[in-house]
């Protein structure tokens, strides 16, 4: 068997998850090769080739792959995937756009976001916003599956040495082009990476209140994610999102402030190791799966958590 | 212009799903059915183009049992001209919906082919994405504006970084988003039209999609419970435990 793991990536740096989506590869069993598809990202296709247990990284440098569009990208997969057992890739936006397209081109069923392999076929993965875990077994000549990087311990990113192979072919479906993109700057950690993450719901009332939980995360070293409501009010950008459409996340700790707890916002945290609920409702349902409760208004217990830790 | 919108009937997103106790799916018996929100986002933006004069028809389509006429009505209730059903009483296998999907894209030929970007039952956010590979289309997923500008589809997704926008050749896939638009609802005079609109039935196997079956469930357990947590009294108390018991600080 050998698996065959999509690297995710800005042509610059390889993202974290790709080191999840490897662990779950390690855990299937078999060689594990990577594919780097982009434009200039040289520097991607060297931090693959040191992850730890990776036997080779596969090169495709080319324009058509610059943007990752998936008209270009899954034909280039689908190609060099025939002769693979699996195709793993991140459960990230860019994952869950391109593998369906990989899985219809080589005429098999996709397996979304699994959290944990439990031999060469079978898989778990959560269903119902993560109300039922539930057991599937494939019979794909080809396995093509996402992986939830919140389900399986990156491996590390130093200690492989795999050699790096170009790979020339080139597609260019001509049927999408890239107009331009807004990308959110911010200098905390990444939502889905981080070991801590302090997020705010409705409660925070607005945008610039959002400004406690900022300084509280800077002393903390967490990044901030929000609830929907927190996001659909305007008070944060949507990638801030945790929940069953936005973001997953299994921190050490994540503290929710202000947040209620509806069933799609636990989906997206539920996994966390301890949970903080501060909330003034001690009816709301987010005590129910909180480690840790204080029922307090948040204004004056935020700035004293941000002084005491 | 015609756009197709392609909608799931899906337990109802306010529903606490149960595991049946013998382990083998969730209990969906005698529970509340509805549209799956994401496709309900992807009718309201099909109308809402149809209402700028930007399209002439918008089409329904959904795979599934009879019971799936209940969520089309529902459609044609909120400005849908005509749907169809594709009918079959088979486990619903993405690849095979998008097999079928194909087929009848090749018969309506529209510019615009609409999806929800996820079903929240079975979450696996693939059935546009595949349809879009089987008709040789581009696609954008998690869209949260369309706009047609020149002869192409011009889309903003969400994505995880912030947001992207992609032009598109015509005809296209387009899967949405949250924030796409906030779905209207169903006026009761609309809910009457809607009896008397066409509503085709199709059986699943004259369309001639080569159909099978890849993945079997084997069983279906509960999430994990977490053990029950403490109420602390000051945030003093709350930092404490933070540092001396859980160790995560």
């Amino acid at each position: 068997m050998t698996i065959l793991v999509i690297a995710e990536h800005d042509n610059k740096a390889l993202a974290p998850a790709t080191l999840n989506t490897v662990a779950a590869a390690a855990k299937i069993g078999g060689d594990v090769h990577v594919l780097v598809a982009g434009q200039g990202a040289d520097a991607v296709a060297e931090a693959a080739a040191k992850i730890a247990g990776v036997a080779k990284v596969l090169s495709a440098d080319n324009a058509a792959y610059a943007h990752q569009l998936p008209e270009n990208v899954a034909p280039l997969v689908a190609e060099l995937g025939k002769g693979y057992s699996h195709i793993l890739a991140a459960a990230t936006s860019n994952g869950k756009n391109i593998l369906p397209r990989v899985a219809a081109a080589l005429d098999v069923d996709q397996i979304s976001e699994i959290i944990s392999v439990e031999s060469a076929d079978t898989f778990k993965r959560p269903i119902y916003a993560g109300n039922a875990i539930a057991t599937v077994q494939s019979n794909a000549s080809v396995k093509v599956i996402t992986v939830r990087a919140t389900g399986f311990d990156p491996v590390a990113a130093e200690g492989g040495s795999a050699a790096v192979e170009a790979v020339g072919a080139a597609h260019d479906a001509g049927i999408s082009s890239f107009v331009g993109e807004e990308l959110a700057k911010s200098d905390r950690p990444e939502l889905t990476a981080a070991k801590i993450v302090v997020s705010g719901g409705r409660g925070m009332q607005n945008g610039d209140n959002f400004k406690h939980l900022y300084a509280l995360a800077d002393k903390l070293g967490a990044a901030v994610g929000a609830s929907r409501a927190a996001v659909d009010a305007g008070f944060v950008p949507n990638d801030m999102q945790v929940g069953q459409t936005g973001k997953i996340v299994a921190p050490q700790l994540y503290i929710a402030v202000g947040i209620s707890g509806a069933i799609q916002h636990l989906a997206g945290m539920k996994d966390s190791k301890v949970i903080v609920a501060i909330n003034k409702d001690e009816e709301a349902p987010i005590f129910q799966v909180a480690d840790y409760g204080l029922v307090a208004d948040l204004f004056e217990a935020i700035p004293e958590l941000e002084k005491l830790v | 212009m015609k756009v197709l919108v392609a909608v799931k009937r899906a337990i109802d997103p306010n529903v606490k799903v149960r595991v049946k106790a013998d382990g083998s799916d969730v209990e969906l018996n005698g529970v509340k059915m509805a549209l799956n929100p994401f496709c309900e986002i992807a009718v309201e933006e099909a109308i809402r183009l149809k209402e700028k004069g930007l399209v002439s028809e918008v089409v329904v389509v959904s795979v599934g049992t009879s019971a799936a006429q209940e969520q089309l009505r529902t459609a044609l209730a909120l400005g849908a001209d005509r749907a169809l059903l594709v009918e079959t009483s088979a486990l619903l296998e993405p690849l095979n919906v998008a097999k079928y999907l194909s087929k009848v894209i090749d018969q309506e030929k529209p510019q615009l082919i609409l999806f929800g970007k996820q079903a929240i039952d079975q979450e696996n956010n693939q059935v546009g994405q595949m349809v879009a590979q089987l008709i040789g289309s581009g696609q954008a997923t998690y869209a949260s504006a369309v706009n047609h500008v020149d002869g192409q589809w011009v889309v903003e997704r969400e994505v995880d970084g912030g947001s992207q926008v992609l032009a598109l050749a015509m005809p296209a896939v387009v899967t949405c988003d949250l924030r796409l638009n906030q779905p209207r609802y169903a006026s009761l005079p609309n809910i009457m039209k809607a009896k008397k609109k066409p509503l085709e039935i199709i059986a699943a196997d004259t369309l001639g999609a080569s159909v099978k079956e890849h993945a079997r469930l084997l069983g279906v357990v509960p999430p994990a419970v977490r053990k029950a947590g403490i109420n602390v009294g000051s945030v003093a108390e709350l930092v404490d435990k933070l540092k001396n018991v859980a160790g995560v600080i």
